[in-house]
């Protein structure tokens, strides 16, 4: 379980700038049970974008939107419509969101954030990691994510240390994650984007769990479990 | 004296650098920054270069500052969050440092305790604009200072990377974030940095090339493997392998690409990395 929350339509509108015209994607699984990517919260964010002018060309809500097979074949039937969209706004957890990055070949916007479960977190495999932030920097990153992709978990650009495109850490398993942005950035003629990115600033207060998913949820059954077990 | 004042005034700036010792011995240090006093500007002093623990940048700069020798605080951001970063900014106007190089630095992984916490709280970039702030009289979080540096901040880049724009962009951030002054990673392909150069003379910030003294092939060959950010052409380490004599194949190399880029930019960074004695021969073949 991956627990998220809706960023504000007004930044979702500001990563849209230029753009007329999105395919949103929601996942039945967490997202939805977090409230912010099944059906309903899907159609609640078509109508706020449609409000902002922005025209949706088309919506799916995936069972899990972290397995990059089922993007692919889940998707074949909506081609045409995706080839119309200027972009895609994924309504999810930040694996959702890398992985339909990955899958889908077009800027992606992060519509959520995905908050701190203290080290808690789902099980699918897949290269994506999300490291629950709780201020998603996937708008900026073209759907790679700098915190667990970087080994520095660098949010403005990459470190002079990269040789090759290898990571100065890790260079016989790990790209150099800028490199992988650069790239993916360069294909779909949006390097722009990094020149005009805002300076980051890491909001580690925002890494922790907050209170209130600490007194419920994942914690809740937790706690109930280990009291039956002493009771 | 902050370097910019230096390019103001039109100056080929030539900075170099010494690195605090392991441990508290620093006649050697002080001793190869008296050697490089005469024939440079400023000397950078580095922060416990390739992550490996050391006597502090801070504190070696205010000795160097202490013999009339202008020191350039390296800061880097692997092992400090932003309140030790801008404390230690703080700490370093305080003891009378004006040159600050802001960088990311390596990662520990690379050095001595490969253990450690590796923090990158903040990146380059985000330090610079800390830096920037605390000039202007506040921090990160928007607090003001009861008394502000006026620091001059400069920062590194690697012209050899490939993509280059990857790196153009990045130069752009950190200029945008304060950056007044640049100093490269080691250059060994003249035409390769005039082809960065082209794309960064438009920022119309200065530009150190940073020239490093090869000692022998195996050095070199030990770089390419392991020092971030270094790549020497295997050209070079053959007129390494065949020299007679390779203290006087060293400085002529350095030399010669001293001469190589000096009109393309605004000054240069020599890198003796144990050399020190060697500098000033190396600055006198290439006519600085």
């Amino acid at each position: 379980m991956l627990v998220t929350e809706r960023k504000p339509i007004d930044e979702i509108v500001g990563f849209l700038a230029g753009e007329r015209s999105v395919f949103l994607l929601g996942c039945d699984g967490c997202a939805a049970a977090s409230g912010t990517g099944g059906e309903p919260e899907i159609l609640e964010l078509k109508e706020e974008l449609e409000a902002h002018g922005t025209e949706v060309v088309g919506w799916k809500v995936l069972d899990f939107l972290c397995q990059k097979a089922l993007i692919r074949t889940s998707l074949r039937p909506y081609a045409e419509t995706l080839e119309r969209a200027d972009s895609v706004v994924v309504s999810t957890c930040g694996i959702g969101i890398q992985a339909s990055a990955t899958v889908i070949d077009k800027a992606v916007h992060p519509a959520c954030n995905t908050v701190s479960l203290g080290g808690i977190r789902g099980e699918w495999q897949g290269e994506e990691r999300c490291a629950e932030c709780g201020q998603c920097f996937l708008e900026f990153t073209a759907g790679i994510c700098p915190l667990t992709a970087c080994a520095k978990g660098l949010v403005n650009g990459p470190c002079g240390g990269a040789k090759d495109g290898r990571c100065e850490v890790e260079p016989e398993v790990r790209r150099c994650a800028w490199d992988v942005i650069y790239e993916r950035l360069e294909r779909q003629g949006r390097l722009d984007l990094l020149r005009r990115s805002p300076v980051q600033v890491k909001d580690h207060a925002r890494m922790r769990p907050p209170s209130a998913i600490r007194g419920t949820r994942t914690w809740a059954i937790d706690m109930k479990t280990a009291e039956d077990a002493t009771s | 004296m902050k370097l910019t004042d230096l390019f103001r005034a039109g100056k080929f700036v030539v900075t170099s650098e010494v690195a605090p010792p392991k441990g508290t011995e620093t006649a050697e240090m002080i001793e190869n920054a008296e050697r490089l006093k005469p024939r440079v500007d400023a000397i950078n002093i580095t922060d416990q270069q390739s992550s490996v623990m050391r006597l502090g940048s801070l504190a070696a700069s205010r000795m160097l500052k202490e013999r009339g020798i202008e020191p350039v605080f390296q800061a880097t951001c692997r092992d400090r969050n932003r309140i030790a970063l801008q404390s230690d900014l703080l700490s370093a106007w305080a003891l009378g440092i004006e040159n600050v190089l802001c960088l990311t630095g390596d990662h520990v992984t690379l050095g001595d305790f490969p253990d450690a916490k590796a923090v990158f709280d903040l990146d380059s970039v985000s330090l610079l604009a800390a830096a920037k702030g605390l000039n202007q009289g506040s921090d990160m979080g928007g607090n003001e200072l009861a008394g502000s540096p006026d620091f001059c901040l400069g920062a590194v880049v690697t012209p050899g990377a490939d993509p280059v724009e990857l790196q153009l962009i990045k130069m752009g951030k950190k200029i945008a974030a304060g950056a007044t002054f640049f100093q490269t990673q080691a250059v060994f392909d003249p035409e390769a940095f005039a082809r960065f150069m082209e794309g960064a003379k438009g920022f119309g910030v200065p530009v150190m090339a940073g020239i490093i003294l090869l000692k022998s092939p195996g050095m070199a060959r030990f770089m390419n493997q392991n020092v971030a950010g270094v790549s020497v052409p295997d050209g070079l380490i053959d007129e390494m392998a065949d020299a007679g004599d390779r203290p006087a194949k060293s400085v002529e190399i350095a030399a010669r690409l001293a001469r190589d880029v000096k009109d393309l930019c605004q000054g240069v960074h020599i890198m003796p990395l144990g050399w020190e004695k060697r500098v000033p021969e190396v600055l006198e073949a290439a006519g600085l």
